[in-house]
C-alpha cells in the first residue's frame, strides 16, 4: 500500500538519540551519553532535572533529613524561594524567563527555574496579556493540564497551567508553569480559553473540582462530578471522604 | 407538486391542525451512551439534521471515582495500586510518570538494571493496550476477525506481563525507586520470541485490515485534523501524529534510559481517521524494535530498586513529569508538603485532551462515519474521568 510506505512516512523523523546528545539544546546537556559499562550512571534523567548535584549519590538518610529540615519553615509551594542553594539555572530556561521579564518586567515573578521546568506567577489581571505572549512570540502552543491547589493557611487557591510547546523543537521538552493565584471565598479567574483553546475542559473541571469561576468561559457548569451533586467542590481541603 | 406552504394552506380549509415544522424539530437529539457499547462508559449528546452531525456535546464522568482526591490521604506508596485503575490495560504507564515525580520530590535514584525493566514493561503494556484498543476500533467497523486477532495476540503479551510482574492486568510493578521484583529466567528469550511473532502479525493485520477496501473508505479522507488545529486543541499521542506533528515524550523530553536508544518518532501526514488509526500499528513496529534494543543492552545483573526510607517523603516541593503512554503524554503534577502523603495529585492524561478533538471532528458529519472518527481518537473513558 502506497500510505504505508516506510520512508515516505519517515521523511522528516526525529533524529536518533545518538545525534541528540550533541544537539545546541538545552535538553541535549542533560542527555548522557550511552554507558560503556554497567556503572549507574552519574547523571539519571529522572533526578538531574530537579537537582544535578545531589544525584550522584543516593540520597542517605541525614541527607534527606537535612532536606527537610530546611524546607520546613516553607510552606508547601510557598511564594518564596526555596531557601537552599539552588543550583545556577541553565541558560535556555534562563534566556526565556530574561525574555519574559523584558516585557512585563515586574509584573511577572519567577519562582523557580530548574531544568526544563519554570514556574512564572502572575497576577490575574495580566494573566491573558502573558499568555498571549507566551503563546505568540515565544512559541507555548498548548496547555497540558490546568492544575489547581488548594491553600486554605494563606486563604487562596493556585491554579497552574502547565504550557508546551509542538511548533518549536527546542521548547519541545520545556513545561511552563504560569500560575496565578485568586481569593478563595471568591474565586473568580479570567479565563485563557481565547489565548489557548486547549484549556476549555480543564478549566471547566477546574471549575467544578475547585469552585474557581473563569469569567468569559462559555460553560462554567458541571464536567464530571454526578448531576445531582450538592456538596462544595471535592478537591478543595475541606471537603472530607466520609470515614476518613 | 405541491409546496409546505401550499399543504398548509389546505389543511386549513379542510379543517386540520397542521403545525408548521420548525429548525428545531428538524433536528433529532442523539445520547450516545454512556450505555452504549460503541463508547464505552462514556456518553456524548448529537444532534442531527438528515444525517449530518450539527452538534456535539461530550458528556463524561459516568466512570469518575476521585482518583486525584483519593491520593491526598494515601502515602505515596499507598496509592500506586489505585493510581493504575482509570487505565488498566497500561497501568504500567500510568504509575510510570507517578514514579518519576515521586522519585524527583524525594530524590530517589532508579538503578540501571531497574530503568531498563521499566522500559520493557511499558513497552509490552502499551502494546497491549494499543492491541486492545484495535479490537474494539475492528469489531466496530464491522470487522470482527480484526477483534479476534489482536484479542488473541495481547494475550501473549499478558502472559509476558504476568511472568514478569505476577499480575495479568493490574500490575502495580512501577515504584518510586525501581519496580517490584527482578525479572524472571527465560524472559528474555520469551520476549524475544513474541516479538518475532508479532512482527510477523502486524503485517497480516495491514492485509487484513488497513488494506481492506472497506475500510479505506469508511477512513480514508475522513475527518482530518489539521496540524494547526491539531496543536490548538493540544491533542497528544498518536491523534497529534497522525496529523504531521511528531512529537512523543520518548524523544522530547527521554526519561530514564530512552536516551540511549535509537528509534523513530512515527508520524502520518494526512491526519484522517485512518492515519489515526495506522499510527498506533506503526508506534507497535518501533516498539517491538525498541524492545530489542532494550532486551539486548539490559545489564545481566544488579539492583533493580533503590532502597527508600520506610514511610519515604522529601522536602516540600513540585514536581510535573510525564511519559509517552498508548494514549499519548501522561503527566503527573504532585505537590509535596513534607509529609508522606501529597497534598496535591493532578493526573494530566492524554484521553481528557484528546476529548477536546472529538465535538471539533464530528460536527459536518455524517452519522455513519461517528464510530469511526470516536475510536480513532484513542480515547479510554475510564481514564479521561479518573
Amino acid at each position: 500500500m502506497s500510505a504505508n510506505n516506510g520512508e515516505e512516512l519517515n521523511e522528516g523523523a526525529v533524529s536518533t538519540s545518538t545525534k541528540d546528545s550533541s544537539s545546541p539544546t538545552a535538553s541535549g546537556s542533560i542527555r548522557q551519553t550511552p554507558q560503556q559499562d554497567h556503572q549507574p550512571p552519574k547523571l539519571s534523567s529522572s533526578l538531574d532535572i530537579n537537582n544535578p548535584t545531589k544525584a550522584s549519590q543516593p540520597p542517605t538518610k541525614g541527607a534527606a533529613a537535612a532536606a527537610s529540615t530546611t524546607g520546613a519553615s516553607t510552606k508547601p509551594v510557598a511564594a518564596t524561594p526555596p531557601a537552599k542553594k539552588e543550583p545556577e539555572p541553565p541558560p535556555f530556561e534562563k534566556g526565556l524567563v530574561e525574555g519574559i521579564k523584558n516585557k512585563f518586567g515586574d509584573a511577572v515573578k519567577v519562582l523557580f527555574i530548574k531544568p526544563l521546568r519554570i514556574k512564572i506567577q502572575v497576577d490575574p489581571q495580566n494573566m491573558v496579556g502573558v499568555a498571549s505572549f507566551l503563546r505568540d512570540s515565544i512559541g507555548f502552543d498548548h496547555a497540558e493540564s490546568v492544575a489547581g491547589t488548594d491553600y486554605p493557611k494563606d486563604n487562596q487557591i493556585e491554579v497552574i497551567y502547565h504550557l508546551g510547546s509542538y511548533s518549536r523543537e527546542d521548547l519541545a521538552p520545556h513545561i511552563l508553569w504560569l500560575t496565578t493565584r485568586t481569593n478563595r471565598d471568591d474565586a473568580r479567574l479570567p479565563t485563557l480559553i481565547n489565548v489557548y483553546k486547549s484549556v476549555e475542559y480543564h478549566e471547566r473541571e477546574c471549575y467544578e473540582m475547585l469552585g474557581v469561576y473563569f469569567e468569559g468561559h462559555p460553560r462554567n457548569e458541571r464536567f464530571l462530578l454526578p448531576e445531582d451533586w450538592a456538596d462544595i467542590p471535592p478537591l478543595r481541603r475541606d471537603f472530607r471522604i466520609k470515614g476518613r | 407538486m405541491t409546496s409546505i406552504e401550499e399543504k398548509f394552506e389546505e389543511s386549513k380549509k379542510l379543517g386540520l391542525q397542521i403545525v408548521k415544522e420548525s429548525e428545531e424539530d428538524r433536528l433529532m437529539t442523539l445520547s450516545v451512551g454512556p450505555q452504549h457499547p460503541g463508547s464505552g462508559h462514556f456518553r456524548f449528546v448529537i444532534k442531527v439534521d438528515g444525517d449530518y452531525i450539527v452538534f456535539c456535546d461530550p458528556d463524561p464522568g459516568y466512570v469518575h471515582r476521585g482518583e486525584e482526591k483519593m491520593s491526598e490521604y494515601r502515602n505515596i506508596i499507598q496509592n500506586i495500586p489505585h493510581l493504575e485503575r482509570p487505565v488498566i490495560h497500561d497501568s504500567t504507564n500510568i504509575t510510570y510518570s507517578y514514579s518519576l515525580a515521586v522519585e524527583e520530590l524525594i530524590g530517589a535514584q532508579v538503578p540501571r538494571r531497574g530503568q531498563f525493566i521499566r522500559a520493557i514493561a511499558s513497552e509490552l503494556n502499551r502494546q497491549v493496550y494499543t492491541l486492545y484498543w484495535l479490537a474494539i476500533y475492528g469489531i466496530f467497523l464491522g470487522h470482527s476477525t480484526m477483534f479476534m486477532w489482536p484479542t488473541g495476540d495481547r494475550e501473549l503479551l499478558i502472559d509476558l506481563l504476568e511472568a514478569l510482574t505476577g499480575a495479568r492486568v493490574t500490575h502495580a510493578y512501577n515504584i518510586p525507586g525501581g519496580v517490584r521484583n527482578d525479572m524472571p529466567e527465560g524472559f528474555k528469550d520469551r520476549c524475544l520470541n513474541q516479538i518475532r511473532y508479532l512482527q510477523k502479525r502486524f503485517k497480516e493485520y495491514e492485509d487484513i485490515f488497513y488494506n481492506n477496501p472497506l475500510f479505506r473508505q469508511r477512513t480514508e479522507g475522513v475527518a482530518i485534523l489539521t496540524k494547526e488545529d491539531a496543536i490548538k486543541l493540544g491533542v497528544t499521542g498518536s491523534v497529534l501524529r497522525a496529523s504531521n506533528v511528531p512529537f512523543d515524550v520518548r524523544k522530547a523530553e527521554p526519561y530514564d534510559i530512552y536516551n540511549e536508544i535509537d528509534f523513530k518518532v512515527q508520524y502520518m501526514k494526512t491526519g484522517d481517521c485512518f492515519a489515526r488509526s495506522y499510527v498506533p500499528l506503526l508506534d507497535m513496529q518501533e516498539s517491538c524494535y525498541i524492545l530489542e534494543q532494550l532486551l539486548d543492552k539490559i545489564p545481566s545483573s544488579g539492583e533493580v530498586r533503590a532502597k527508600l526510607q520506610p514511610n519515604p517523603k522529601g522536602p516540600p516541593g513540585e514536581a510535573y513529569r510525564r511519559v509517552e503512554s498508548g494514549r499519548g503524554a501522561l503527566g503527573y503534577y504532585i505537590v509535596s508538603d513534607g509529609t508522606p502523603k501529597p497534598y496535591r495529585v493532578k493526573i494530566s492524561v492524554g484521553s481528557f485532551r484528546n476529548m477536546l478533538a472529538l465535538p471539533h471532528l464530528l460536527i459536518g458529519k455524517r452519522l455513519a462515519d461517528m464510530p469511526a472518527v470516536y475510536w480513532s481518537l484513542n480515547y479510554w473513558p475510564v481514564e479521561a474521568d479518573r
